[in-house]
């Protein structure tokens, strides 16, 4: 490998290893976020309170005298307000996943780490531990000073009352996730009476250990060490991307100073380096040393240091959402976000757009009836009274809405073919039947071998409810 | 229960299971040793492109604990579970043993409801739509491979839905059939007819249920047919379901009623088989599967499901 050369030309050697020697354990620092209010702390609240609601309300919508959204895995089926998924209708969990995908995409490609600020329940699970901890313990300064103290009656009560709240919260969230599986007002009288089952027990513990532990304990680690999207948005940011951005050129150099005083003249820039971005920040870095792959996006470094700005009397936005090329350029946001319709963009947009198009358009044609076709394999003709040949099928139908229907089994394809068993069959609601269907030609109407004929199922009271498969007759 | 033949394999597998484990403990704990605190670098002694080396650093401790627990977890699972095969396992765990467990509960879970219909008649089986449904799943799953899924049957499979029975009818002839199997044979009787008497006697059993013949060989089949068919398929050929003999005059051909067909049965003889189910069904669902073979036949006795 050749060595660098610095910005003399000369080679630069690497250091005497002895001189490097460093642990590889990177030791935590805890981060004791302050409160911050704004703009954008409003619209994070307003998404946790968005989500959360959704999360741990819409386990208790009724809908048809079910629970709207539940997913029976034992009877594998998914009910979503309407619609019961079976399944074979996997597909739309995969056009979901994709949304969400190109989604993050686009999203990231405009603004940068919005999930991760706003909306991931991560950091939204952290806010809300967050909050309940400095009800509990106070602001950043109060929580360092008893961190600090010794261990007495005071401080065991309040990290007790913290711990007992966070855990109550985790455990709620537990039981709400379970809810989702189980429904949920079955699972309340059960969960008080101590009788859930092991699996519910188990992933009611699970999912609230980890809510309270990765909230609670883990906190930015997750987003720093473990989360892969925190480290693949990054591949998505372009230099017209809108990132939290400290504009160096406005503030530096930084330092303290007289709101009085005429800072311009002392040489100084904007930055009264008073730190509030820094004590507010969640991953505990410092904005101001440009785009690092900590920063989540959260905003909250920007709240900050625009109250600052306000009472310095400074225009707002030394920290604000800009992108690399504004900053390089001077650009106003006028033209900076004249750059949002640019390819990639378009691009992202245009197939989420097609790719949400598709899942809706689907949703909506989606027939309520499924059909398969199995063909007998230990007959493979048969000659009945009066020559006619005989084939036997058994047709499963799955009826996937929540009423029952009657279906009329048709056929065609071949001369003369005739369904010769009972045409017309019930189906109970959100069920599957299996239906012997005995086809019939008359003698000599076919050759010898394989026809392909096409089995129609429509039903009786809902014409529009119809299902066409493809199978083979034969011929000895 | 050892699936080895040899006496050799378990004892080969266990002492590799345990020597591997306690190797890899072994190691990771020379691997795990933290070097004390100033003593200096150490490098694996291996040196690229002229200067860059590798410390020999131990093993982040996530790593090493989450492989300390897996050898732990994997000693666990060798005393409990039968995994050196040499030894059993504290917990005697088998598979033929998880499957029985299992069959055992869900018997348990549905058994009151075969148990139920087991109590009732087999005709007052047949007017439950419920059972019926039930009746069909099973049908479905355990017959329909030979008599097909409309119980209608195929070349030597017989038709369940016809009214037509070789060993009876009645629901407890049926629920005998299905309990205990039935063998039907028809001895070969080619050698002893020789290839013309074969087809006289052929004709002659065309004869019985009308179907087109030569009277001349009709007539002199007839003799052969006193003389060696009626034993089983009776004077008049109307069979006998005490032995599984075919009717021969109700035009009902199990094995085909051209006149090729009929010679080579004489010829050949026909071996059929139903196969037992009591120890593989129990006796509940084959009293149920009894009704619902029954009702096949009898659509007036049945309010059928779904109508």
């Amino acid at each position: 490998m050749n060595n660098p050369l610095d910005a003399t030309g000369a080679v630069v050697r690497p250091a005497p290893a002895e001189e490097l020697e460093q642990t590889l354990y990177e030791v935590r620092r805890k981060i004791y976020p302050r409160a911050v209010h704004g703009w954008f702390a409003g619209w994070r609240w307003a998404l946790i309170w968005l989500t959360q609601l959704l999360f741990y309300g819409t386990a208790w919508l009724q809908w048809n005298g079910r629970q709207a959204v539940l997913f029976d895995v034992a009877a594998r089926k998914f009910y979503v307000l309407g619609f019961v998924f079976w399944p074979q209708d996997f597909i739309y969990l995969t056009g979901l996943l994709v949304i969400s995908a190109l989604s993050l995409f686009l999203f990231t490609a405009v603004g940068g780490r919005l999930w991760c600020g706003y909306a991931c329940p991560q950091t939204v699970y952290t806010e809300i531990f967050m909050w309940i901890e400095r009800k509990i313990e106070g602001d950043r300064q109060a929580r360092m000073r008893l961190d600090a103290d010794p261990l007495g009656a005071r401080k065991v009560a309040l990290k007790a009352a913290k711990h007992a709240v966070w855990i109550a919260v985790g455990l709620w969230t537990g039981f709400t996730f379970v809810g989702y599986f189980t429904p949920i007002r079955e699972l309340l009288p059960a969960v008080l009476a101590f009788s859930t089952g092991p699996w519910e027990t188990f992933w009611i513990l699970f999912y609230g250990f980890a809510t309270y532990g990765n909230a609670g304990w883990m906190r930015e680690q997750v987003c720093k060490y473990m989360c892969p999207y925190a480290r693949f948005q990054g591949v998505m940011f372009d230099r017209d991307t809108m990132t939290v951005t400290y504009d160096e050129r406005r503030g530096e150099p930084r330092g303290a100073r007289s709101r009085k005083a005429d800072y311009k003249a002392a040489g100084l820039g904007d930055c009264v380096d008073c730190t509030m971005c820094v004590q507010v920040c969640p991953t505990g870095i410092d904005i101001r040393k440009g785009l690092q792959y900590e920063c989540i996006g959260c905003a909250a470094c920007i709240d900050a240091c625009d109250q600052v700005m306000d009472k310095m009397g400074y225009p707002r936005g030394l920290i604000r959402y800009s992108t690399e090329n504004a900053i390089a350029s001077g650009w106003d946001s006028r033209a900076m976000l004249k750059r949002i319709v640019r390819p990639r963009v378009l691009v992202y947009f245009a197939v989420l757009l097609a790719v949400v198009a598709a899942v809706l358009g689907s949703l909506y044609l989606r027939i309520p009836l499924k059909v398969d076709v199995l063909r007998d394999r230990a007959s493979l003709s048969r000659e009945v009274e009066g020559g006619k040949i005989e084939n036997v099928y058994r047709l499963q139908l799955m009826n996937t809405q929540e009423k029952p229907h009657r279906y009329r089994i048709a056929v065609s394809g071949l001369d003369t073919i005739a369904v010769a068993s009972e045409a017309e069959v019930e189906v109970p609601p959100a069920s599957t039947r299996q239906v012997p269907v005995r086809l019939r030609i008359d003698p000599g109407a076919a050759g010898k071998g394989a026809h392909g004929i096409e089995i129609e199922v429509r039903s009786v009271d809902d014409p529009s409810i119809v299902a066409r498969e493809k199978s083979v007759f034969m011929v000895r | 229960m050892s699936d080895f033949a040899s006496a050799f394999w378990p004892y080969y597998i266990a002492i590799i299971s345990v020597v591997s484990i306690v190797a890899c403990a072994v190691f990771l704990k020379s691997q795990s040793i933290r070097r004390a605190e100033g003593a200096g670098l150490e490098t694996t002694g291996h040196v690229w492109d002229e200067d860059l080396k590798e410390w020999n650093n131990p093993l982040p401790r996530w790593w090493s604990w989450l492989f300390y627990i897996t050898i732990v977890f994997g000693l666990v699972y060798l005393v409990l579970y039968p995994g050196l095969v040499a030894y059993a396992g504290r917990l005697g765990w088998t598979s033929s043993g998880q499957y029985a467990a299992e069959r055992a509960r869900f018997d348990a879970a549905y058994g009151p409801i075969y148990a139920k219909y087991q109590g009732m008649d087999a005709r007052q089986v047949a007017a439950d739509p419920d059972a019926m449904v039930i009746g069909q799943n099973l049908f479905l799953q355990i017959c329909a491979q030979c008599h097909a899924s409309d119980a209608r049957g195929s070349r030597g499979f017989p038709n369940l839905a016809d009214g037509d029975w070789l060993w009876g009818g009645d629901p407890r002839q049926i629920e005998e059939t299905i309990l205990n199997g039935r063998t039907g044979i028809m001895p070969p009787f080619g050698a002893a007819l020789g290839p013309d008497g074969t087809k006289d006697v052929a004709h002659y059993v065309m004869s019985l249920s009308g179907l087109p013949n030569d009277s001349i060989r009709t007539a002199r089949g007839k003799e052969k047919f006193q003389q060696t068919c009626i034993a089983c398929h009776g004077a008049e050929g109307k069979g006998n379901p005490q032995l599984g003999a075919p009717n021969l005059t109700d035009r009902v051909w199990l094995y085909g009623g051209a006149e090729p067909d009929i010679i080579a049965t004489i010829a050949n003889g026909r071996t059929g088989q139903m196969p037992a189910h009591k120890d593989f069904l129990g006796e509940a669902k084959s009293h149920l599967l009894a009704a619902y073979v029954w009702s096949l036949s009898h659509p007036e006795a049945t309010q059928r499901p779904a109508k």
